[in-house]
């Protein structure tokens, strides 16, 4: 296929998963504020979403203060944020068009259909949206064109880099989360027993919609380590760091499989997921919680720049 | 004026190719029809079909109007046609290969020198290359009016790259779908065929250093393009990659496209960009669009390029006085088709005709498109007409004028019922190893009562395009 | 005369570039007036690519250099025996009718000062007012390296009244097609080392049509026309189209050029 096409199929799942990064985001941040007193402040809550959307300078550039409507604005509806949901929608209803044909008819129809709706939420005053609907409306609409890409596409390459976007954008997603609020998971002598602690864990937790399968995963008490163990090496959980290689390394195989030709991709997947499976939670704490993050951030990264060379550039030989 | 040919009702009775249709329209229900139209419309936008025919430009995301009245040609009707275009087509493309070589239809005196040379489309380049089995357009699109039973003429041809046909193939798609009884109780012939003629057209003029079997890809400008669409319908239909400049490549004697797997050959392009962004080291240097050096590859053999480049010289407007001319010298046949007579404001005979005749006449830009600027006389006010006047006095040159044709009417669904609306016909002919015709076309409906304004940007509209079978 | 030919082209990109893809015109043109005896063009990391001769008659080649590259050297070395035919362009063959060479380009475009000077001169014979034309354009514009660079028009040349054989030649053609004479650009070299005037050895010069001779050469800058120490490569309607080498780097590495030409009289 064309490298072209591959790049637009890739990127169309990115944004759809880095849309749905920003519901999440809206999701989480507006419960923290929900809580009088976090310890760290509500504009610190806020700061550290918008860092982890990377959006954090442009943000205070364009509003200044975090104002929660202009947070809700910025990240769902601004198009001068490349991270917000509209803009990511828009760029993967655009990616999708341009390679139409290689799409089944539900799949961009559920995109489409996304689009048009967005435009016409973009038309609806802001007053009579409510933030709860807004999230709903883009985790339902992620899920219906992820649901439509796993019921009728063809599971041939086009399906490979579909799904090499969505899980790359994931585990870069759930670990610059994780990142921002790595904090809350360590150890703080003055939250022990407060309940603060554990309300926070549990925000954490809803942010990744995991707080129910968590305690199917785990049960009793919650815990910092078993949180951490959770959503990083625990491959039940969907969006577990471990759970996004795992999938990046089955689609690179398949693609070398298909292609009979292996790249520099495969084996940086396939070191990446060695790595992970060895790894305990006590050595992540061992090594800091935000360096093993920074780290992983920075694998992924290459990773990322690693599948673009060796199939998405053009300059493949 | 008045006596327009109704290609259904002949002085009160039926024509027989309608026959069938009579009953359908009367007994059809005033909702039925409106919910069959308005379920056409749902499917034309969820198929996503809302792209400009012809150039015209506009809104991508507007939708044409879909008349659901099939206009109908029996087996003899199409027959003579068929042979007409054909015929045009060969000539047309003779006169290419001419003219790209030694041109004897200019050494013979048959056509001035200076309007071929000096024509912008006649592209130096390619001068003394003869692309593979000669063939210049491959896709021939002759756009003809009829004005009586066996009275067609041509009012144009389209060389380079003639767009619509994706509605030709839709509009019979949908169709199909809402009235599958008609096609019952007509045996019509398909036009499906349509997309695997074409790869097999394109994939018979495979250059020389092809091995094996062809790579034949479609090079669309990209998504911005308001045909962009169609682009991608033919290139799914076709099963070859649909691909831009950027996807491509030159590297030794060939043309690469770049593909997940590495490099990947390229032996036919048929491209649906124009000439002067195709290659920036051949035509424009500022061209984003083309591939640089692949002109080179095309020259030397490496490539099929279609329709060539240099191929819109044979389709100007000034050039089409010659097109009857050119059937007579390279095949040595009276043509079957006949140009609408033509009265060049170039030349001073004409131009003191055409000014004494301005109200009667239709007059065009030599390579304006679309319906724009142009007079039509008939329905101008006087003061239209003389402002027109002084624009022709300025650059005579730059204008044609033919009569205003008494355009055929066909049944036409609109807001009272039913009514007679006039109508084109754009048939697309493939020209490769053998010179094929799908039993169809294009025919562009204006829906404007009186209106002879085709133009989807004039309120013109298109219909589904029946060929009887025998 | 024999004339011997090292002409080297030097490409250096800041960044290296993801490929890149020439068209040249290197190759002497076939007519009675030159000889090939030996001829080499070679490409550092180049991939030769097809070769035709086009509707001009001249001899198309074309190159491709994969990337990441960021230098290319070009060299030409060759050695050609030349006669004197007074600028006659005898016995080349080629398609495009002279008819064709009527057309402007954007360098070549008339202005009222070059239909001006087109006028400007009359002649008994085609011959002679190409002749006379070409020492109008001499006249009008004084050659002077360095007053002008690879864009200017003719007409800009002319208002500046300075220009070097480009400008010349590009003149020379605006005002040909004034008197309704088609012409060319040609390229080549020029062995100029028997007077002290400082010419460059790559050259460029126009071809006039003179119904009944053909095309004829016109050397402006030289007020000559073209004889035994010319070398003809190629023709064109302008520089660019007639330019020896053209190419294109995709890539966002910027170019720097480096040109050395050496055009020399071998000993007999």
């Amino acid at each position: 296929m064309l490298s072209r096409t591959a790049a637009n199929l890739y990127w169309l799942a990115r944004y759809m998963e880095r849309a749905e990064t920003a519901a999440r985001f809206l999701q989480v941040g507006a419960r923290i504020a929900l809580v009088p007193n976090t310890g760290h402040g509500y504009r610190n809550e806020w700061d550290a979403l918008l860092r982890a959307a990377g959006t954090a300078d442009a943000f205070a550039r364009k509003y200044g203060e975090p104002i929660q409507r202009n947070i809700e604005s910025h990240l769902f509806f601004d198009h001068d944020n490349p991270s917000s949901v509209a803009a990511c929608l828009r760029r993967a209803r655009e990616n999708g068009r341009i390679v139409r044909t290689a799409l089944t008819a539900q799949v961009w129809d559920a995109l489409n259909t996304a689009y048009q709706e967005l435009r016409e939420l973009e038309r609806t005053p802001r007053g009579e949206l409510s933030m709860v609907a807004l999230t709903d409306w883009t985790t339902r609409t992620t899920a219906l064109v992820r649901g439509a890409i796993d019921a009728t596409q063809l599971r041939n390459d086009n399906y490979d880099f579909l799904h090499l976007g969505y899980h790359l954008e994931r585990a870069d997603n759930t670990a610059r989360l994780l990142d921002v609020k790595y904090y809350v998971l360590l150890p703080q002598v003055e939250f022990v027993g407060s309940g603060l602690d554990n309300y926070q864990w549990m925000t954490l937790l809803r942010a990744m919609s995991a707080h129910r399968a968590f305690h199917w995963a785990y049960g009793g008490e919650v815990t910092a380590a078993r949180i951490a163990h959770f959503l990083i090496l625990n491959p039940q959980c969907p969006r577990a760091l471990i759970t996004c290689v795992e999938g990046m390394n089955a689609h690179l195989e398949r693609l070398a499989r298909g292609y009979g030709r292996r790249t520099p991709a495969q084996s940086a997947a396939r070191r990446m997921l060695a790595k992970l499976a060895e790894t305990e939670v006590e050595e992540i704490f061992d090594e800091g919680l935000h360096e093993f993050l920074s780290r992983f951030i920075d694998e992924v990264g290459a990773l990322g720049q690693t599948v673009h060379d060796s199939y998405l550039s053009g300059d493949v030989r | 004026m008045t006596d327009f040919f109704n290609e259904m009702f002949d002085s009160g009775a039926v024509r027989v190719p309608y026959a069938r249709l009579r009953d359908w329209m009367e007994e059809m229900p005033a909702e039925l029809r409106s919910l069959k139209q308005a379920e056409a419309e749902a499917l034309f936008r969820r198929i996503g079909i809302t792209f400009a025919v012809y150039g015209e430009g506009g809104d991508p995301d507007r939708l044409i109007p879909f008349d659901m009245f099939p206009r109908v040609f029996s087996h003899d009707e199409w027959r003579r046609l068929e042979r007409g275009i054909k015929q045009r087509a060969r000539a047309l493309n003779a006169f290419l290969s001419d003219v790209y070589d030694r041109g004897e239809i200019v050494r013979a005196g048959r056509i001035p020198d200076r309007l071929v040379y000096l024509n912008e489309a006649y592209e130096k380049p390619v001068a003394g290359i003869r692309p593979p089995k000669g063939v210049y357009s491959h896709i021939v699109g002759i756009d003809l009016v009829r004005t009586g039973p066996d009275q067609f003429y041509v009012l144009e041809d389209n060389c380079r790259t003639p767009s619509g046909v994706s509605y030709m193939l839709e509009n019979r798609e949908i169709m199909m779908r809402m009235f599958p009884e008609l096609f019952r109780a007509n045996r019509i012939e398909p036009v499906e065929g349509y997309p695997e003629l074409l790869r097999r057209t394109l994939a018979s003029v495979a250059p020389e250093k092809c091995r094996g079997e062809p790579t034949v890809v479609i090079l669309t400008p990209g998504h911005f393009n308001s045909a962009y669409y169609e682009h991608s319908f033919l290139a799914d239909l076709m099963g070859v990659e649909l691909v831009e400049g950027q996807d491509l490549f030159v590297e030794g004697e060939h043309v690469w496209m770049r593909t997940t797997r590495g490099p990947e050959r390229v032996d036919v392009i048929y491209r649906r960009i124009d000439d002067p962004f195709l290659d920036p080291l051949c035509f424009r240097p500022d061209s984003m669009l083309g591939i640089p050096g692949l002109m080179d590859v095309y020259r030397s053999g490496g490539v099929t390029i279609a329709s060539a480049p240099g191929a819109g010289v044979a389709d100007d407007k000034a050039i089409y006085c010659f097109v009857p001319e050119m059937v007579r010298f390279y095949l040595g046949e009276e043509p079957i088709l006949e140009n609408v007579p033509t009265w060049q404001c170039a030349r001073h005979d004409d131009l003191k005709y055409v000014l004494e005749h301005l109200p009667e006449l239709v007059v065009k830009e030599v390579h304006g498109s679309g319906g724009y600027g142009m007079l039509v006389g008939p329905k101008a006010t006087k003061e239209q007409i003389e402002a027109f006047r002084l624009k022709l006095l300025d650059q005579p040159s730059n204008y044609i004028a033919q009569p205003t044709l008494a355009l055929s009417t066909v049944p036409t669904f609109v807001e009272e019922g039913v009514a007679p609306r006039h109508v084109d016909l754009r048939p697309y002919c493939l020209v490769g190893e053998r010179i094929e015709l799908v039993p169809g076309g294009l025919t562009r409906v204006a829906l404007t009562e009186g209106s002879l304004v085709v133009n989807s940007s004039q309120g013109g509209g298109v219909k589904d395009t029946w060929v009887l079978a025998e | 005369m024999k004339l011997k030919v090292d002409h080297v082209t030097r490409y250096h990109y800041d960044h290296p570039v993801r490929g890149v893809v020439q068209s040249h015109r290197l190759i002497p043109s076939r007519f009675t007036g030159q000889r090939v005896q030996k001829w080499d063009v070679t490409v550092s990391g180049g991939i030769k690519g097809g070769g035709f001769r086009d509707g001009g008659g001249d001899w198309v080649q074309a190159w491709s250099v994969p990337g990441p590259v960021s230098e290319i050297s070009v060299r030409v070395q060759g050695i050609v025996e030349t006669k004197d035919l007074a600028g006659v362009l005898q016995r080349h063959r080629e398609v495009i009718p002279p008819v064709a060479w009527l057309r402007p380009t954007a360098p070549t475009r008339v202005d009222a000062a070059l239909a001006d000077l087109g006028h400007s001169v009359s002649a008994d014979d085609t011959l002679a007012l190409a002749h006379a034309l070409s020492g109008a354009v001499a006249d009008a514009i004084a050659y002077r390296p360095g007053a002008t660079h690879a864009h200017t028009t003719a007409a800009e040349a002319l208002a500046l009244g300075e220009g070097v054989c480009q400008d010349h030649a590009h003149a020379l053609i605006a005002c040909a097609r004034v008197r309704d004479l088609p012409a060319r650009y040609v390229s080549g070299y020029l062995f100029a080392s028997e007077d002290d005037t400082p010419h460059e050895a790559a050259h460029a010069w126009a071809e006039i049509w003179v119904e009944g001779l053909g095309w004829v050469g016109f050397d402006p800058s030289n007020r000559c026309c073209p004889d035994e120490r010319y070398i003809r490569l190629g023709a064109g309607a302008d520089a660019r189209e007639a330019a020896p080498i053209r190419g294109i780097a995709r890539g966002n590495g910027l170019e720097s050029l480096d040109v050395t030409v050496a055009v020399d009289a071998v000993q007999q």
